[in-house]
């Protein structure tokens, strides 16, 4: 098979750069560990206000500092609404939905999951800004869509925002 | 004596009316997104709208197109009586019922799910049918290019395949391959849901199925515009193809990997592991290699009309194309866009920053630069070539067709990147009204969409003119003596000989198995799992 010359060049260089962007992701998940959100659990949506893992949401912090929030998504809001937790230490989310699809996104920060009826999403954010953020839902959930808000507040380390 | 070519007009009429429709929609949303007061604005026409926007244009206008344009590849390359055109009235009318179907469910109101329709929202049972309709007019189609190319094979057993058919034929594997995720999908999972004889859904199950379709549905767009810039464009600019065998190694490639890579629109799902995400990550990766080596040739192929047209220097030849063509136009200014548009692509599909992008409006952003102009704007230059072609009119109000690609790209350039630019600000796609209760973050988002409203109405501008002229070709064209169907012929003096790139059937085979393999493992490892499904919602 006859190749150009110059369009040999291009492939190698085409191969190359496919090579660098796997090897930086590959590279960036074992040695930092930076994975999507893809926990693994079931729950019985029907029951989610009586199941313990989800029958009081809100904010937890263990003895070493580490933070667990418990959500529910509902059309159309987040339970709780308003979130607090400390900067610098990591916060663990756990999320699930009662009725359809949600996503929970938090913006400006890389907290972004979707959150499915039947499914606990969960994963570990550390906030290093303190400042109130603002959480969207950002998977069509119905016409209240764009109502569905919530925020974020995350303290200094001490006390006091 | 009727038109040979009366199949191919009905299919592109519904594509254009399906096209004309959805940007009818579209314009109505750009303006929404913007705040701007409209009569009868409110969320349920907003989030209607949008269901019907993306079916009509994503869905129809799309799938409409390419098998019309099939049909005009089969019978020009393989010769004109080896298209069953009986059968593929049938399938024209099953195709069409179906979309009449799933449009009246949208249009009742019983079905806005977007037209990604991700259970638990649940749509009227026509919705579904109509769409499985849809896909099933599609096969017979496939089936008549695979049965025609069959009948051409037995007689030309020593030559290469034409390479538009060439072209033709991995877009209709790469369907095949995609659509068995849809057809369990809207069978086996939505209908029997939707009816109300199962009570409940998995949607990670559900929405697995769906990009195992989802993501080769974006090649199957593509791939019939790749045809038309390899076979067709060199030939219209002045020149020949740079590379025929390169063309034909690229088509394979994307019948190999164009299907195994759907969790990387799950990446953040929960219920699939990291590791088969990130499986799913490689294989995407490799189909950017097809683009880039496409990106050469196609380049190469402009030079090489541009100096044929006596272009001198480095970049002289750019200046000596025939820009003012539609056809030319249209697919280069495709090629530019689609060059910005897939790197947006390839980090949607890097595993670690999708986080920063998932669902934000950088999404819509980047397919309004990838399917809304690389294929869609090829699509429109590829019909201002054709209609000529199979009516015998010359274009109607031709000045309105050299302008039209122009203003599609700054109207799309300006929606695009401002979508890219607030997606990154963290503002989600798919909403009414981006205030969020005055939160301030959110009104940092108001400039930009102003500026993204203003590109939308700029492509409505560009889409009615489309319209226009193609309406008024078909009705009011100036009767000429229809120009011949021609293709590109390879730089290369010698004719192409089939090679092993030819062997389109083991190919498929290869394609297949790599399906398996890539979601064997994470579709079993969730139907082994204790789950819970859920009833079904409506909540709008």
């Amino acid at each position: 098979m006859k190749v150009h010359v110059y369009e040999k060049f291009w492939m190698w260089l085409s191969g190359g750069l496919i090579v660098a962007f796997v090897a930086a992701i590959v590279s960036t998940s074992v040695v930092q560990a930076v994975q999507p959100p893809s926990h693994i659990e079931t729950i019985d949506p029907t029951t989610i206000r009586t199941d313990p893992r989800f029958s009081t949401p809100g904010v937890t912090t263990a003895a070493d500092g580490s933070q667990q929030v418990v959500v529910v998504s509902q059309m159309f809001a987040f339970v709780p609404m308003e979130i607090r937790v400390t900067a610098g230490r990591p916060v663990t989310f756990r999320l699930t939905s009662t009725d359809v699809l949600h996503g929970f996104q938090i913006v400006r920060s890389n907290a972004n999951s979707m959150v499915v009826p039947g499914y606990v999403s969960q994963f570990t954010v550390t906030f290093d800004e303190p400042g109130e953020y603002l959480i969207v839902c950002n998977e069509f959930c119905g016409l209240g869509h764009h109502i569905m808000q919530g925020k974020l507040i995350v303290e200094e380390a001490g006390g006091g925002v | 004596m009727t038109n040979r070519y009366r199949l191919s007009l009905a299919h592109f009429t519904v594509a254009v009316l399906a096209f004309f429709g959805g940007a009818c929609m579209a314009v109505m949303q750009a303006l929404s997104r913007a705040n701007l007061p409209l009569p009868l604005r409110s969320a349920k026409i907003y989030y209607l709208s949008m269901t019907a926007h993306g079916v009509l244009m994503a869905l129809v206008f799309t799938t409409f197109f390419i098998m019309g344009l099939g049909y005009v590849f089969a019978r020009t390359t393989l010769g004109h009586d080896r298209v069953n055109e009986r059968v593929g009235w049938v399938s024209f009318w099953i195709a069409l019922g179906g979309t009449l179907l799933t449009a009246g469910a949208i249009l009742s109101g019983s079905s806005t799910v977007l037209y990604t329709f991700y259970p638990p929202l649940q749509a009227h049972p026509t919705f579904y049918i109509g769409a499985a309709l849809l896909v099933v007019g599609s096969w017979v189609w496939c089936w008549i290019m695979i049965q025609s190319y069959r009948s051409w094979r037995r007689e030309h057993a020593d030559e290469a395949i034409p390479l538009a058919m060439h072209g033709m034929l991995a877009t209709v594997i790469v369907w095949i391959l995609a659509t068995v995720g849809i057809a369990i999908e809207v069978v086996v999972m939505l209908i029997p849901w939707s009816l109300g004889i199962t009570r409940t859904i998995d949607p990670v199950l559900a929405r697995t199925f769906f990009w195992w379709f989802g993501h080769p549905l974006v090649y199957f767009w593509l791939l019939p515009a790749y045809a038309v810039w390899y076979a067709v464009l060199p030939h219209v600019a002045g020149g020949k193809l740079f590379s025929d065998r390169l063309a034909r190694v690229v088509f394979v490639l994307f019948i190999l990997f164009s299907t195994p890579v759907g969790l990387h629109h799950q990446f953040s799902d929960p219920g699939i592991s990291a590791s088969w995400k990130l499986v799913h990550t490689f294989a995407t990766f490799t189909i950017l290699f097809p683009s880039l080596l496409t990106a050469f040739t196609i380049i190469a192929s402009l030079e090489v009309a541009g100096r044929m047209r006596g272009g001198k220097g480095l970049f002289g030849w750019i200046g000596s194309l025939p820009w003012g063509n539609p056809l030319v136009s249209c697919v280069i200014l495709a090629m530019v866009t689609f060059a910005v548009g897939g790197w947006g692509g390839a980090i949607n599909a890097a595993y670690g920053m999708n986080a920063m992008v998932h669902n934000t409006a950088w999404v819509q952003g980047h397919f309004h630069l990838t399917v809304g102009t690389a294929s869609a704007l090829t699509f429109m230059g590829t019909s201002y070539w054709l209609l000529p072609r199979l009516t015998g009119r010359a274009l109607f109000f031709k000045p309105a067709a050299q302008v039209q690609p122009y203003l599609w790209v700054i109207g799309m350039v300006l929606f695009g990147i401002v979508n890219h630019v607030t997606g990154l600000m963290g503002m989600p796609r798919r909403i009414y009204d981006p205030s969020y209760a005055g939160s301030l973050v959110a009104a940092g988002w108001a400039e930009w969409t102003t500026i993204s409203a203003v590109g939308g109405v700029i492509v409505f501008v560009s889409a009615m003119m489309y319209v226009l002229v193609m309406v008024g070709t078909v009705l009011w064209g100036d009767r000429v003596e229809a120009p011949a169907i021609e293709y590109a012929r390879p730089l290369e003096p010698e004719e192409p000989l089939p090679s092993v790139w030819d062997r389109v059937g083991m190919w498929t085979v290869v394609a297949a198995a790599l399906v398996v393999i890539a979601y064997a493992y994470p579709i079993l490892s969730l139907i082994s799992m204790e789950r819970f499904g859920s009833p079904g919602f409506k909540p709008f």
